[in-house]
């Protein structure tokens, strides 16, 4: 168990400012995700929490305890790297045992550890094996029962997922799932750039632009109330369309976002009309791109199979309470 | 098969031969040198027509040659060691530690390596009088180690700079110290590159004739390449070309041994890192 607070956290690699205060409250027992586009300063925000990188200025405490100085091994937490980082030359139990032979724990101890993570991971059968001879999804599967050894008060993943191909992605997203509700006692940041990660996975998303908080929520808060132009774009997929000029105006807003479900095929009042760029179909849903004279085409979501040829004169109309609205500033505006 | 790839292909074995056959000639003529005798040596021959060991016997029983080999031997190899164990070190901090002045130090540390062995001959000569390690086999070792760490710290500096930091990382969550980071994390991972830079340091040292001339005088201190040049015959006028090539063969042969056991990592180091891999 471990509650996690960020104070005014600030970190400069020379010049250059990367984090530039971030203060957060990670509760014990959460699964947080930090999303963002890349640069944003997520993964350096992790790094500082393992202590692989000094913070230049604020504060970190894990459970009350001051950890700014603290050397990565002595903060209870754990990491899994986005290449697997596992040591090529020792066998899987021998990089899992790894941590705690430092920790001149004993034998058996040891020996225990291991082949519980081992289970709960099924890669038993690959314990004397080399990393070299294992498939990506068993290599990360290994990285993460390395972290399970530790027996980490904290888990830290960064982007564990990312070097895995879509079906082994989602495979071990459901391992790291099941993860979380096994060890209820830690707490895990995850960090990533992908967003249907983050909304699958969080308790609590924190989303990060430009070295700073832009929004910390549940998912469904984030996708529902977005408050920002930058949230409201970067959560859901497909993006969020957004409109200005004149249609924005005539809702009284500076800009206003539709996401893809919330605009119907209609021809009643207020639709706009425009032409049927693409169709995409997916099976479950259709994804149509109306170029309706604003800047980006529309994208409107259509349960099942909904056939629109290219070219073809189509009206559409947004659902008017499900619009979100935005000011100059970027902010949203209540109804 | 048309004419023309006939000649493609017969070219191409013809230059082989050529440089293979200008390659080893000098090796190829020195065996068939000691194995000669007497007036047989000053006929030219190219292929073997007589046969004794006796240029080996003489060379191996008589004189301080077997005390000059084990000399070498042991100059060599602890070089070796020494060179390895502060490479190994100094590159982790060159690889891997940022601090000020790291560039400036690698340049400064291959623009050593640039200086030719005599212009610090007199330097050098002065602090190992002052050590007063002079005429042991500690001279050599020691200033053998300067000359080697140079291009052994570049290479393993190289070498660790491509190991991925992740590792490191892990290793650091791991509870590592720097030192068990080297010994067991880096250590087994840069075995070819260790081999690599720590044959080329040997075969350096063992083969090194200025400072071996230099810093020692006595016969028992010699190593090999010296004793071979002041191998003396039974006058001053007598040139015993017999022993000289039996001892160079000796000499050798450690040598080819070493890089034959070898030859598979050595390929792997000096490519290491031209890939990802």
């Amino acid at each position: 168990m471990a509650r996690i607070e960020l104070k005014n956290i600030k970190k400069s690699f020379g010049m250059v400012d990367v984090i530039k205060g971030v203060d957060l409250d990670v509760r014990s027992g959460e699964f947080m995700v930090f999303v963002g586009p890349s640069g944003c300063g997520k993964s350096t925000l992790l790094r500082l929490m393992a202590g692989l990188e000094d913070i230049t200025s604020g504060e970190m405490t894990f459970d009350g305890v001051l950890v700014n100085a603290l050397a990565p091994s002595k903060r209870g937490i754990a990491m899994v790297f986005q290449s697997y980082a596992l040591y090529p030359h020792m066998t899987v139990y021998e990089n899992m045992a790894f941590g705690m032979q430092l920790a001149k724990s004993s034998k058996e101890a040891i020996k225990e550890r291991v082949e519980k993570a081992a289970e709960m991971l099924q890669i038993t059968p690959y314990l004397q094996r080399l990393p070299k001879q294992l498939s990506g999804g068993q290599r990360q599967r290994v990285a993460i029962g390395r972290a399970i050894v530790r027996d980490p008060k904290i888990f830290l993943f960064d982007e564990p997922l990312s070097n895995l191909d879509a079906a082994l992605r989602v495979a071990t997203r459901l391992e790291i799932a099941k993860l979380h509700h096994q060890m209820t006692g830690s707490t895990m940041i995850y960090v990533t750039h992908d967003q249907v990660e983050a909304m699958t996975l969080a308790d609590r998303i924190c989303v990060l632009r430009d070295g700073l908080v832009e929004q910390v929520g549940t998912p469904l808060e984030l996708y529902e109330h977005p408050q920002s132009l930058f949230v409201a774009g970067f959560i859901g997929s497909p993006k969020m369309n957004f409109l200005n000029g004149e249609i924005a105006s005539k809702f009284g807003a500076n800009t206003v976002g539709i996401r893809s479900e919330h605009i119907e095929v209609t021809d009643r009042d207020g639709s706009w009309k425009g032409k049927v760029i693409h169709s995409e179909n997916l099976g479950s849903d259709t994804y149509v791109y109306v170029d309706i004279g604003s800047d980006e085409p529309i994208i409107v979501r259509q349960e099942g199979n909904s056939l629109h040829r290219p070219d073809e004169a189509i009206s559409i109309a947004p659902i008017l309470d499900k619009i979100h609205r935005f000011d100059k500033a970027g902010k949203p505006m209540r109804h | 098969m048309s004419a023309w790839a006939i000649t493609k292909k017969a070219s191409f074995y013809l230059a082989v031969v050529v440089i293979v056959v200008f390659a080893v000639f000098p090796f190829y003529y020195a065996i068939l040198t000691s194995f000669k005798q007497g007036p047989e040596l000053f006929k030219i021959t190219y292929w073997p027509e007589s046969f004794s060991l006796d240029n080996y016997t003489a060379v191996l029983t008589s004189g301080s040659f077997p005390r000059n080999l084990l000399n070498s031997v042991f100059v060599a190899s602890v070089t070796v060691m020494l060179a390895l164990f502060l490479a190994i070190t100094a590159s982790f901090a060159l690889a891997r530690v940022r601090f000020r002045g790291r560039s400036l130090l690698l340049m400064t540390i291959l623009g050593v390596s640039m200086f030719p062995q005599i212009a610090v001959l007199a330097g050098l000569f002065e602090l190992i009088r002052f050590l007063g390690i002079y005429n042991t086999p500690w001279a050599l070792i020691f200033s053998y180690t300067i000359f080697t760490l140079p291009f052994t710290v570049w290479v393993l500096t190289t070498f660790m700079r491509d190991l991925p930091i992740e590792i490191e990382e892990a290793a650091i969550v791991d509870g590592a110290t720097p030192w068990i980071i080297i010994t067991r994390v880096f250590l087994p991972l840069m075995w070819p590159a260790m081999v690599t830079t720590g044959l080329l340091a040997f075969i350096g040292a063992w083969n090194e004739f200025l400072f071996a001339l230099t810093f020692t005088v006595s016969n028992d201190t010699r190593t090999v390449p010296v004793a071979i040049a002041l191998l003396s015959g039974g006058s001053q006028f007598e040139i015993p070309w017999g022993a000289i090539m039996a001892a160079s063969v000796i000499v050798t042969v450690p040598l080819v041994i070493l890089v034959l056991v070898f030859q598979r990592k050595i390929i792997s180091g000096l490519t290491a890192g031209g890939v990802k891999g």
